[in-house]
Formats: structure tokens, C-alpha cells, sequence
């Protein structure tokens, strides 16, 4: 017998399965607001994480985590500047390290590459969600949107989710000791509205909704900026044979994924699950095989 | 415009998508810049000689809208032989008297014109520049000027003027002034041309630092002219769009608590040369255009606010209005605080000790009051500057000698009272009443309401002349709630107006200058057309067309393009079907379009006004300027204006940089108040100059609001940007020894204050001028920190003089110079310590 | 719920009807089933314009037992289509505000600290110190050139906010031009 482990992204039985939805974040339009930010802390309740200053271009929460489920990356990014021409140092990073100028030399700018990169990450809502897969409890589930959310309610803090996720976004709040993530809006979504952050987003950088018609449009954008000069434009997450199966939430990025802090290539941590399952079995049934043999043969 | 403008932006990212260019020039690399296509980065303070580039540019390269300039502008106007540029005077225009330091404006006038009297009469000594916001205008014979030439030619023409005067505005004077190199400007002006005409229009958008300089008013003249060249004025596409920062902004100069305007735009009666209502509507209203009805702009004003007291015999009570002898702006009103000349203040939702430049000076100010008011929904540094202020830790204040009665009322939130907004498009929004205030806050209505009340009932005996003004004034609003809140809607009536048997109007064009109308605000008259108020309709903008003029509703009668009559051509029709937007229905003999149109609507394109015509009778059918009193764009600005004419490139106040267009290096009639606790730093030529080398301007970030007071108290935004930083390049760290992360210390001669050194590559040195080029540093300030909040820092604005626009008085924050240095300020004492030393070095002592 | 929903909506049962592993409807908890979005509870929706900058976005302001529950953008406004910026977005947190006031504070002469003060005697008091000011500042005829009139006291002015309302900042005009201030200003000038 072949034993295998359901992981549809529609568990629901057809009358209540809703087409799956997500996310469709186009950072090529993000102008970096964090309206997302906010508008998500507002409808969620999720408190300020203030983590001071950081002197990261704009950034000051840093990371996705408990208290920051919508995160606005900001990217200052150079193209070899005059005279210093070694890739990986930047000027703020000599800057900050005071070294800068110490040889008496300073870059003369010319006028050529710097960008601003900007881009609002979030939960994936993946189709092998590891840390669903991985919750003991049973706090995390697939809704009925295909997407993964948090009850807070069962929720006991025992913190597996937290390594299994290949992104880094699931996150124990310190106060409380629970896992705490995006919901994709999971009760505006039962009213049929929109996620708070997709509402908010002035330039509709982030786009709700069907999870198929979303990844159609995200293709055609891609063309059409590949089409306008933007060789690195390039789609994150939508792909379904990916180690995740696909992401809920994906991206249009306009360089790699580790520019923007994303892994390159996630792997949904139980993967293997159902392979480590069968092996175990097998050696199970070898080793109860193996017991009765010897035990026949030391019978002899 | 991404940055502090984001959902007004999204419009911008539309265009963008749909092919539009965006181009972006900033000293500062913003959000706006991240997703331009072009990113210009300039010196601050030197726009006018980039937009004056372009103006010669365009002038050179004979790119101007043909057409649209000969007959919309007054380029064809030829101007008083009296008449001497810049070019001539190194920097000056004729009139200039220097003991006055401000202009005699006649020999900027009309060629032929005996008297040209501006709205906004110009008083001796002191500058009234308001003027600009007034009833310009001259007493033209029929609406024309004396003498034109249609073929431009005229030496004395404005076209020839203007051609005259940025004749030397070249691709490489741009360079060597603002830094931009050539081929960039180049891209720029170029672009503007390609995508102008006919068929295209171009906007420009500011946000209102563009004004904050000592030439402000003329920043904004220079893209008058180009978009008047261009042919971008009054069609859709095009314009110069004001992206105001507070949410009523323009709601609070069309209902002005301003010193110098009534609602309206109508000016505030001057001693002098206002002795009664006749001689103030004759000298501030033109004849022609729609400024010739002001008499019944102002005597419905007057039996707005004193009704059945208000007759002809008394004359409308015009003596009850007080008068101004000057500048009473709220910079001069401070200078008398801190002498000791003002006894209360009441500061309602506003924030000078943090805002205002030189804002240290304000805090010492405030502290030589008998009492103060501030309103607001949480304690203010303006509030609570004897308590926690700067001066305090210097020890320059103690709370126990300051005399000063402070009464901290909370105020209401937007959501716990009902009233309009007026957008930066003149659109006026009305929000619902959510629910009631908490506590003892409470909307300012209620406050101003119940404090005229409780004052005329104190003064009910009174029998001294001085009260009759107040005793006589109309103050019987309706109140309701449990709070006894005057009705808004009461207030809106009156400022609509109503006729004389007390039904709504529902236009200006019905007001009378016989005291049978009464309407507290002319321009927005028809706000509550049919008793119902218009502000409030909300029909969704996916339900009606894409000018939505059914949401809100915008004065002057509901125009949401002004000047409209110019996206037609001289005939009335479209200037192409692209751009089509109002145009004469020949058919039905009126104009018609998507909008209302901005015209007499039954004066057909080919009227020519009799002889003797006055106000809109007097406005050419081809000429769509209706406010001004020849119907003309104004390239060229005869009167209004108290710095010049023609917008002109001055240094700011301070500036490391000599100008090399002329030997007069600022605008010479900037108003300065040179005293020891408002000093400046050495400008160029001076000695001292090298103590203050850098470049410093101020600016906001999109996760807070101006000084701070709506957004330093909210937890979801204060968490963002959580503490004050200045940012620098690479370079300048390099050479001041800045480390990334760490602190630094900003001085100028006012003061000194630290701040988080963001090192960027987002701000990029410049070359300036020529033999050599001399590289320039700029330290960007965001303003948005004070002593309270959930997140406090120090504040930007202590470090900028006082030092003003002359024609609007507003406050040149966005360029002066400064020094920086690595560390944290000294504390206590020995700030003022090394201040102290900074201003001995720049006057030449040892340190 | 009947005896047959009960069994229905045990786990097991939902389990074995797809839920295989129990990481969907099976997994989903009484509060989660019935989960709704606070809005859907509002007593009462107030449209509104947000109060930062002056783009002037729509703003649906949702009401419950008398407390302000939620604010987000509205998407009938032609301007804004239902988005807002970080700051329209934290409207909700500025009107509950851990900073805000509920009550007048008044400080007394060389004070060192705050006082309570009832709104009654603040606007009793405040309404005397005017009278006062004024009696003593107001200046009729022009003393220098007596024909020409002033009318006027320069003993106290205002600065407002340009977060005002149209209809305040005509009573501040009108009422305190009546008491002949002129020094009234707004932050429109700054």
C-alpha cells in the first residue's frame, strides 16, 4: 500500500472549498509607503514592534515577525561607483564602518545605476505549508481560501512552526508566547472583502485575489516589463512546481530574491515527510521482519 | 509626491503604466524618484534658474505653444517705457528704493496706462504682496491694453521682455547654478516640449516646500511661465498642482484665518487708504474681469457677519472691520511676543514650536505671554514648552520665572464632529459626525462659539464703541447634542448666503452690492444651492464620468479645471479630440463640456466688448483668464508682485555660492529681521562663509505629518521612523569623519541639535559653478520631531532663520547653510556653549 | 445545532469526509468557524475624509456601542478608490491615541507642573483674560494721524491649524475680527 499524505491546498468538501486566493505583489509599482504595514496593524490589532532606528535605508522593522505581518523592504542598491569598482562594499557600509576616505581617495559619483528597491513581503500562504504541516495542535489549518492562518484560540505556543517555515515569517509574539502571522485577512475574507493591506495599498502594488487569474496577470506584467528594459524582472513564488508547491503570496521582483532577502530557492521542510514516513515503515517492517527471522532461526 | 502624497500618487503610477514620463527634480532622492523615470538632482534654492532654463529653452529652440501664447497670454502687451530688467540693473527691476528695501512698482505697468491700481493697495514703506492673491487687475479701457503687437516684435513687448530676460538662463548657466548637468537639463526640457501642444499637456506637481523660500512666490511664477508657454494652463493633463500637506489647507486661505484676507481673497481693510467702503472697493477691485462685482463680494460679506445692523446709511458696517497698517503675519506677530508687545496667543491645532523656522525664537516668544490657549488632541512643544522645552535643559528657561498663563483644552478628532475639508483641488468633502468627543474635548465650533458667546454676554452693557462690533454681530447658531454644539450646517448656510428673503443662493453671479444678499464667502457660494449641502454628495466615481463632478463639490461652482475655456482653441473648439474638455455649442449658443464651464456661458468665442464694458462684459470671448482683468495668462506680471515681474534667480538668504547672473546675490526684498536672537550665517563674500559650508534643507517622510503632532502620538507610525536622522552622502561622511548609524551634530548660528547619520547614496554631491567647479554638500532634515510624543528627537526647524518671501511672508526653510559634525550635541549649558563659539568664528575670532 | 450537525462537525468526522490530515475544516476551532470581520458587527458606518494631508481621501468610519471600531478608506471616492496611505490608515490609532487628552490642564503662573481645570471655569476664565487684553490694547482712532481709523488691538492673535474645518475657521474669522484682532493666522502661512 502506497500511504500518503493529503496536501491539497482544497481540503473542503466542494460546497464549501472557495477558490483560493492570495497575493500578487508587484514591487515594481511599490513606492514604499507601508500603508500595508499599518492598514494590517490597525484591522489585526497587532501592536507596534518598534525596534528604534536602524539605519536601514527606510526600514525600521526589519523583518517579518509576530508583531509585523506585512514587511516593506528597502534596498539602496549600487552599480560600481568611479574609482572603487570591487562588487559587495558599499559606500554606506565603508561609511559605517569609518573607513571611508581613509586612504584619502574618495568616489567620484557618476551618473549612472542607483535604484531604490522596494518591496512588501508577507506570509507565502504556501501550498506545502510546513508549518501547518508541523503544528501539533491543530492552530494552524487551511481555510477554506486555500490560505493558512493561526488560530489564536488553540494556539499553545510550543514554537515548531517557527523553524519549519523556509521564509522566516511565522513568529512567537514575546509577551504571549504564541505564533502570530499573517491571516490574509481571514475574517474580511468571509465577508467577501478585501485584505486590509491590499485595500489600503495606494498604488495597488499588492493585488487580491484568484489565486489562477492572479498568476495569469502576473505573467503578462513580467513580459511587459522584460519588454520595457527590465531584464531581472522576474516572478517569486508563483511557480507550483517550486519547493513550496507554490505560494498563496508571490512576487514580481525586479532583481533575485536574495536582494530583497528572499530565500532563492525554499523548501517546504516536510517535504520529505511522506519519503522519511515510507523509509520508516519499511524499516519498521524489516526490522519486525528481521526480529521474526532471527527468532525462527535462532529457533533452529 | 510618493512620498507625502501616496494615494495622490497612484494616479501618477497610473499614468506611468499608460506611457506617461515622470520626471522628478529634487535635491533629495525620494520615493518619487524610486519609480521616475528621470531623477534630477539640484542644489536647493536654485529652481528658478532651472525653470528659467527651461523658459529660454523653450524661447530658443521656438518650441511655445504658438497659438494659445498670442492669444491667451500677454505676450503680445507692450510694457511702460519706464520699464528696466535685471539685465539692465545687475539684479534689480526699476523702482527699486533701497532705504525701503522694497519696489514702486508703476514703471512695470501696461504701456499707455495713466494709473494701475492692483488689488491689494501697495502701502508706503510697508509690503503688502497678499496682493497676488487679490483682485489683480488695472483699469482697462473694454478689458484691452492700450498697446499690443501681435506680432511680438516689440522690443517693449512681453515676449520680447521675457526672451530678454532668460536669454542667459543657458543649458550651462543651469549647469554651473544648480548643479544638473546640461544633457540632463536638456532631457528635461525637451520632454516638456514633446509632450505639450495640441495634442499632449504636461502637469507640474509641488509639494509646498516648493514656497517655503525667500523667492517662493516666484518658484511657482517660473512654472506659470513655462506652463502658459507650453499652453498647459486650464486643460486636462496640465496644470501646476499645489500638493497641500494639511488636509484643509486651502480651506484655510478660501475661509482665511490670515491677517491680510477676509474669506474670499477679498483683502482686509488697510488704514490708510480705506476710509470707507467705497474708497476700499475702489481701490482693490479692476474694473474688468470678475473681480469688477468685489462690491458685492464685500458688502454680502458685511451682512454676513453684522446683518440687519449692516445698511447703506451706515455703510454696511465697513468701519466695524478692523484695520491693518502692514504685516501683521504671524512672523512679525512673534517678533512683538518675544518683545514683550503681545499679551495672548491662542494657537488652535498648530504647532510653531516645532514648525516654524527658527522655532526656538517662537518657544522664547511664548514665554513672554500673559496667557496662552493651545488646542489640540494631545500636548503640543507648543503647549509645553515651560515644562520640557530645549530651553529648559539649556537653562535659558525656568518654569518658575515664566509668568505665562497656559489653558490646555483637549480638542475633538475629525471623526467626533461634522464639517468640511477643502481639498488641494478646491474640492470641499463633508464628513458625518461618527460619534461624540470624549471628556472635555470638543470641536473648535463649539469653543469659538461658546467663548464669542460667553463674551458679548460679559459685554452685553457694555456701551463703549469698541463693542458694538462684537454686540451687533450675528452669533445665533442653532446649537444640538449633548455638548450644545452650534449646528455646522448653520455655519454653512451663511457662509453660502442667502437673498433677501433668506433662501439659499445658489451662485456668486446672484450676489447684489444693494445689502440684499448676504454670503459669508463669494467663492464658495453655491455650497448649499437648494438649502442642501452640496459637499455632502457622495455619488460613487464609478458612477458617473471621470471628472465625478457629482462627488463633493468644488467652488467656484463646481469647476474642477479652472480656466477651462482655454482647452478650447480661439474658436471654441477642442484643441484636438484628445484633449477635448469645454467648448462652445454654436448650435445652442453656450458653452458646454465635461465640466462647468470656467466662462460666461453664453458669451460666444468671437464677442468683443463695447466700449465702457466692465466686469465679465468687458472680457474678451478668446480670452479664458476671466479673473484677471484683461482675460490674459499673465507671462509677465505688471502689478501684484513686490519682488518683480518676472521671476528671477536669487542665492537664498544663506548660501555658500556666489550668483553669477547678477551682482545682486538674494532677492533684495526678502524680509529680514536681523536681531541677536534671529542671526543669520555668512553668505558668500562674506567673512566667515567657510564655518557654515554645507548646504542644509528640510523635508517630510511619509510615515509622519509636518511637526509631528498627528503622528509622533500614533504608536503604527512613530515605530517606522522612530527617531530624528539627517542624511548625507558617502562623501560628506567621508569628509566630516560621519559614521553610519551613529550621531551627528548639525549647527547653525541659531543652534545646534543631533541626529542619526543616515549615510546614502540618495544624496549625492553636486559641482557648482565653473573654474573651477566646487563640489556641495547637502544635509537633508526631516522636521518631524519635538520633545514629546511616543518618539522625540530634536527639531529641525531650530536651526533655519527667520527670514521670509516678501509677497507671502512664508518662511525660507528649504535652503540655508550649516555645519556638521560627528557625535552627540553637548547638553545643558554647554550647547549654547558651542553655538556661542560657532558665532565667534564666523565673525572672524579666534575660538 | 442538532444531534446530526454535532456528529457532523465532530474532527474525526470532518477528517474522514477529504480532510485527511486534519489541516483544514477539520482543524478549524468554534471562535474560527464563526469568525466575522468587526465591521459586519458596526452599529453604523460615518463617511468621512481623512484628516492628514490634503489629497483628501474617503474615509468609512465604523461605529460600535458609541466607539469608533474601525476606520478605512472608501471606495466610492473618486479620488482616492478606497486606498490609504500609512497615515490615513493609522486614523484610528490617532483618535485612541495613548497620548491624547480628555480633560483641560491649565497652568498657573511660574507653575511647575499641570492642574486640572474644569471646561467651564477654562472657558469662564479664557473669556475674561480676552476682555481684559482687550480693554486695555484696543486702539480706536490712529493715534498718530486721529482721522484714520484702527479699530483694532494687536494685544492678541491666532495661529490655527490647517486641519481645521471650514466652518471653524469662518467663526474664528468672524468672531475674533469682531473683537478686532487681526493678528489671526494659520499654518497656511508656515
Amino acid at each position: 500500500m502506497q500511504l500518503t499524505l493529503h496536501r491539497s491546498a482544497a481540503p473542503y468538501p466542494p460546497e464549501r472549498q472557495r477558490p483560493r486566493v492570495g497575493f500578487f505583489t508587484d514591487t515594481s509599482i511599490c513606492i514604499g509607503c507601508k500603508a500595508c504595514e499599518v492598514a494590517c496593524k490597525e484591522w489585526n490589532n497587532v501592536p507596534a514592534d518598534d525596534c528604534g532606528f536602524s539605519g536601514d535605508s527606510y526600514d525600521n522593522t526589519l523583518a517579518l515577525g509576530a508583531d509585523t505581518w506585512r514587511h516593506v523592504a528597502f534596498i539602496e542598491q549600487r552599480r560600481p561607483l568611479g574609482l572603487r569598482e570591487e562588487p559587495g562594499t558599499s559606500l554606506v557600509q565603508e561609511a559605517a564602518a569609518g573607513q571611508l576616505g581613509a586612504d584619502g581617495e574618495l568616489p567620484v559619483h557618476e551618473d549612472a545605476g542607483f535604484r531604490w528597491l522596494m518591496s512588501s513581503d508577507v506570509c507565502k500562504h504556501c501550498t506545502e505549508a510546513a508549518c501547518l504541516e508541523v503544528c501539533p495542535t491543530g492552530s494552524l489549518f487551511r481555510t477554506e481560501f486555500g490560505t493558512v492562518v493561526v488560530q489564536e484560540d488553540v494556539c499553545n505556543g510550543c514554537g515548531y512552526c517557527i523553524p519549519a517555515c523556509p521564509f522566516g515569517v511565522i513568529d512567537q509574539r514575546k509577551d504571549d508566547g504564541r505564533a502570530w502571522k499573517c491571516t490574509l485577512c481571514y475574517d474580511r475574507l468571509r465577508d467577501d472583502m478585501e485584505p486590509a493591506c491590499a485595500q489600503a495599498c495606494p498604488t495597488k502594488s499588492i493585488q487580491f485575489g484568484e489565486l489562477e487569474e492572479l498568476r495569469a496577470r502576473a505573467e503578462r506584467r513580467v513580459e511587459q516589463l522584460r519588454g520595457a528594459g527590465e531584464p531581472g524582472a522576474q516572478l517569486y513564488g508563483a511557480d507550483p512546481q517550486n519547493g513550496v508547491g507554490g505560494t498563496g503570496a508571490f512576487f514580481l521582483l525586479l532583481d533575485e530574491p536574495e536582494t530583497y532577502g528572499l530565500p532563492p530557492d525554499p523548501v517546504d521542510t516536510t517535504r520529505d515527510l511522506t519519503e522519511i514516513w515510507q523509509t520508516a515503515a519499511l524499516a519498521g517492517a524489516m526490522l519486525v521482519a528481521g526480529s521474526v527471522l532471527a527468532l525462527i532461526g535462532s529457533r533452529r | 509626491m510618493a512620498e507625502c502624497h501616496p494615494v495622490g500618487f497612484q494616479w501618477v503610477m497610473e499614468a506611468k503604466l499608460r506611457g506617461a514620463k515622470i520626471i522628478h527634480v529634487d535635491p533629495r532622492f525620494t520615493r518619487t524618484s524610486a519609480v521616475a523615470d528621470l531623477h534630477v538632482p539640484l542644489r536647493a534654492g536654485t529652481d528658478i534658474a532651472f525653470l528659467g532654463g527651461i523658459v529660454n529653452y523653450i524661447i530658443e529652440h521656438r518650441r511655445w505653444f504658438d497659438e494659445y501664447v498670442r492669444r491667451y497670454t500677454n505676450a503680445e502687451v507692450i510694457i511702460d517705457e519706464r520699464y528696466a530688467d535685471t539685465e539692465d540693473l545687475d539684479g534689480f527691476f526699476s523702482g527699486w528704493n533701497p532705504e525701503s528695501r522694497s519696489y514702486d512698482p508703476t514703471s512695470w505697468q501696461y504701456d499707455g496706462m495713466e494709473t494701475f491700481s492692483a488689488g491689494g493697495q501697495r502701502e508706503e514703506g510697508a509690503i503688502l504682496g497678499e496682493a497676488a492673491h487679490y483682485a489683480q487687475g488695472g483699469q482697462l479701457q473694454g478689458g484691452e491694453p492700450p498697446n499690443i503687437d501681435p506680432t511680438l516684435e516689440h522690443p517693449r513687448c512681453v515676449f520680447q521682455l521675457l526672451k530678454r530676460h532668460y536669454a542667459r538662463y543657458t543649458p550651462e548657466a543651469v549647469e554651473e547654478i544648480t548643479g544638473v548637468p546640461r544633457e540632463v537639463f536638456i532631457e528635461v526640457a525637451e520632454s516638456l516640449c514633446d509632450n505639450s501642444g495640441r495634442e499632449r499637456t504636461s502637469a507640474f506637481c509641488y509639494a509646498v516646500g516648493w514656497t517655503q523660500h525667500s523667492v517662493g512666490v516666484q518658484y511657482i511664477r517660473t512654472a506659470a511661465i513655462v506652463q502658459l508657454l507650453l499652453g498647459n494652463i486650464g486643460r486636462p493633463g496640465g496644470g501646476i498642482l499645489a500638493l497641500r500637506g494639511h488636509t484643509s489647507i486651502q480651506g484655510s486661505t478660501d475661509i482665511p484665518t490670515l491677517y491680510n484676507i477676509l474669506p474670499g481673497y477679498i483683502p482686509m481693510p488697510h488704514s490708510h487708504s480705506h476710509q470707507n467702503l467705497a474708497e476700499f472697493i475702489d481701490n482693490n477691485s479692476a474694473a474688468t474681469g470678475y473681480w469688477g462685482h468685489m462690491d458685492a463680494y464685500m458688502t454680502s460679506l458685511l451682512k454676513a457677519w453684522w446683518g440687519d445692523t449692516a445698511t447703506a446709511q451706515n455703510d454696511y458696517c465697513f468701519d466695524y472691520m478692523p484695520r491693518i497698517t502692514g504685516d501683521h503675519s504671524v512672523y512679525q506677530q512673534i517678533l512683538k511676543m518675544r518683545d514683550g508687545e503681545v499679551e495672548g496667543f491662542f494657537v488652535m491645532g498648530e504647532n510653531p514650536a516645532v514648525g516654524s523656522a527658527n522655532s526656538k525664537l517662537h518657544r522664547l516668544a511664548m514665554a513672554e505671554l500673559k496667557w496662552l490657549v493651545v488646542r489640540d488632541t494631545s500636548i503640543t512643544e507648543s503647549a509645553s514648552f515651560w515644562k520640557d522645552g530645549p530651553e529648559i535643559e539649556t537653562g535659558e528657561l525656568r518654569a518658575q520665572d515664566i509668568e505665562t498663563e497656559i489653558f490646555f483644552l483637549p480638542a475633538a478628532s475629525h471623526v467626533e464632529k461634522a464639517g468640511s475639508f477643502t481639498n488641494t483641488q478646491r474640492l470641499l468633502q463633508w464628513r458625518e459626525q461618527a460619534v461624540e468627543p470624549p471628556g472635555d474635548c470638543r470641536s473648535e465650533l463649539w469653543f469659538m462659539y461658546h467663548l464669542i458667546r460667553r463674551i458679548r454676554e460679559k459685554l452685553a452693557e457694555s456701551t463703549e464703541a469698541r463693542d458694538r462690533p462684537i454686540l451687533d454681530l450675528t452669533w445665533n447658531y442653532p446649537t444640538q447634542g449633548p455638548h450644545d454644539d452650534p449646528d455646522p450646517e448653520s455655519v454653512v448656510a451663511e457662509i453660502n448666503g442667502w437673498d433677501a428673503d433668506g433662501k439659499p443662493l445658489s451662485a456668486y453671479t446672484q450676489l447684489k452690492a444693494d445689502g440684499s444678499t448676504a454670503c459669508g464667502c463669494w467663492i464658495y457660494c453655491g455650497w448649499y444651492a437648494d438649502g442642501v449641502n452640496q459637499a455632502a454628495r457622495r455619488k460613487p466615481g464609478s458612477e458617473q464620468s471621470w471628472v465625478a463632478p457629482e462627488w463633493g463639490w468644488a467652488w467656484p461652482a463646481n469647476r474642477r479645471i479652472l480656466y477651462n475655456r482655454a482647452s478650447a482653441d480661439p474658436d471654441g473648439n477642442p484643441w484636438s479630440e484628445r484633449k477635448r474638455y469645454v467648448w462652445w455649442d454654436a448650435e445652442q449658443g453656450k458653452w458646454t463640456g465635461h465640466d462647468v464651464p470656467d466662462f460666461k456661458p453664453d458669451t460666444s468665442p468671437d464677442y468683443r466688448p463695447a466700449e465702457g464694458a466692465t466686469a465679465e462684459d468687458a472680457i474678451r470671448g478668446d480670452k479664458p483668464f476671466i479673473m484677471q482683468a484683461d482675460g490674459r495668462g499673465w507671462l509677465f506680471v505688471p502689478s501684484g508682485l513686490t519682488d518683480g515681474p518676472l521671476p528671477t534667480h536669487f542665492e537664498p538668504h544663506e548660501s555658500p555660492f556666489p550668483n553669477p547672473l547678477y551682482g545682486q546675490a538674494a532677492n533684495p526684498a526678502r524680509q529680514q529681521f536681523p536681531r541677536p536672537d534671529n542671526p543669520s550665517n555668512p553668505t558668500f563674500g562674506e567673512p566667515g562663509t567657510e564655518v557654515f559650508p554645507y548646504v542644509m534643507t528640510t523635508y517630510r517622510l511619509t510615515e509622519h505629518h509636518t511637526a509631528g503632532g498627528m503622528s509622533r502620538v500614533v504608536p503604527h507610525l512613530s515605530e517606522l521612523q522612530p527617531e530624528f536622522f539627517c542624511e548625507v552622502s558617502p562623501e560628506l561622511a567621508a569628509e566630516r569623519g560621519l559614521q553610519h548609524g551613529g550621531w551627528a551634530t548639525i549647527v547653525s548660528s541659531r543652534s545646534a541639535i543631533e541626529a542619526r547619520v543616515l549615510v546614502t547614496e540618495r544624496i549625492r554631491p553636486l559641482r557648482i559653478g565653473s573654474d573651477p567647479a566646487r563640489t556641495v554638500h547637502q544635509v537633508g532634515l526631516p522636521y518631524h520631531w519635538g520633545t514629546r510624543g511616543l518618539r522625540t528627537g530634536d527639531s529641525a526647524n531650530d536651526l533655519f532663520p527667520l527670514v521670509l518671501d516678501p509677497n507671502v511672508h512664508i518662511q525660507e526653510v528649504k535652503a540655508a547653510t550649516c555645519d556638521i559634525r560627528p557625535g552627540r550635541r553637548p547638553r545643558g549649558a554647554q550647547l549654547l556653549e558651542l553655538v556661542d563659539d560657532y558665532r565667534r568664528r564666523m565673525q572672524g575670532e579666534a575660538a | 445545532m442538532d444531534l446530526r450537525d454535532l456528529v457532523e462537525n465532530l474532527p474525526l468526522a470532518r477528517q474522514l469526509r477529504g480532510d485527511t490530515l486534519a489541516l483544514g475544516p477539520a482543524a478549524q476551532s468554534g471562535p474560527t468557524a464563526s469568525l466575522r470581520p468587526r465591521t459586519a458587527t458596526a452599529d453604523r458606518v460615518a463617511k468621512s475624509v481623512c484628516p492628514y494631508c490634503a489629497v483628501g481621501c474617503g474615509q468609512r468610519v465604523y461605529v460600535k456601542d458609541e466607539r469608533v471600531i474601525q476606520i478605512e478608506g472608501d471606495p466610492d471616492s473618486p479620488i482616492s478608490r478606497g486606498r490609504l496611505c500609512p497615515k490615513g490608515s493609522a486614523s484610528l490609532q490617532y483618535v485612541h491615541s495613548p497620548m491624547r487628552e480628555y480633560g483641560v490642564l491649565y497652568r498657573r503662573p511660574h507653575g511647575t507642573d499641570w492642574e486640572p481645570l474644569s471646561l467651564e471655569q477654562a472657558m469662564d476664565m479664557i473669556a475674561d483674560r480676552v476682555i481684559d487684553t482687550r480693554a486695555r490694547t484696543f486702539v480706536g482712532p490712529d493715534p498718530d494721524e486721529p482721522e484714520r481709523k484702527l479699530n483694532r488691538t494687536l494685544g492678541f492673535g491666532h495661529l490655527g491649524g490647517a486641519t481645521l474645518d471650514n466652518e471653524e475657521n469662518y467663526l474664528i474669522k468672524k468672531g475674533f475680527s469682531a473683537l478686532g484682532a487681526i493678528q489671526i493666522e494659520n499654518q497656511a502661512r508656515i
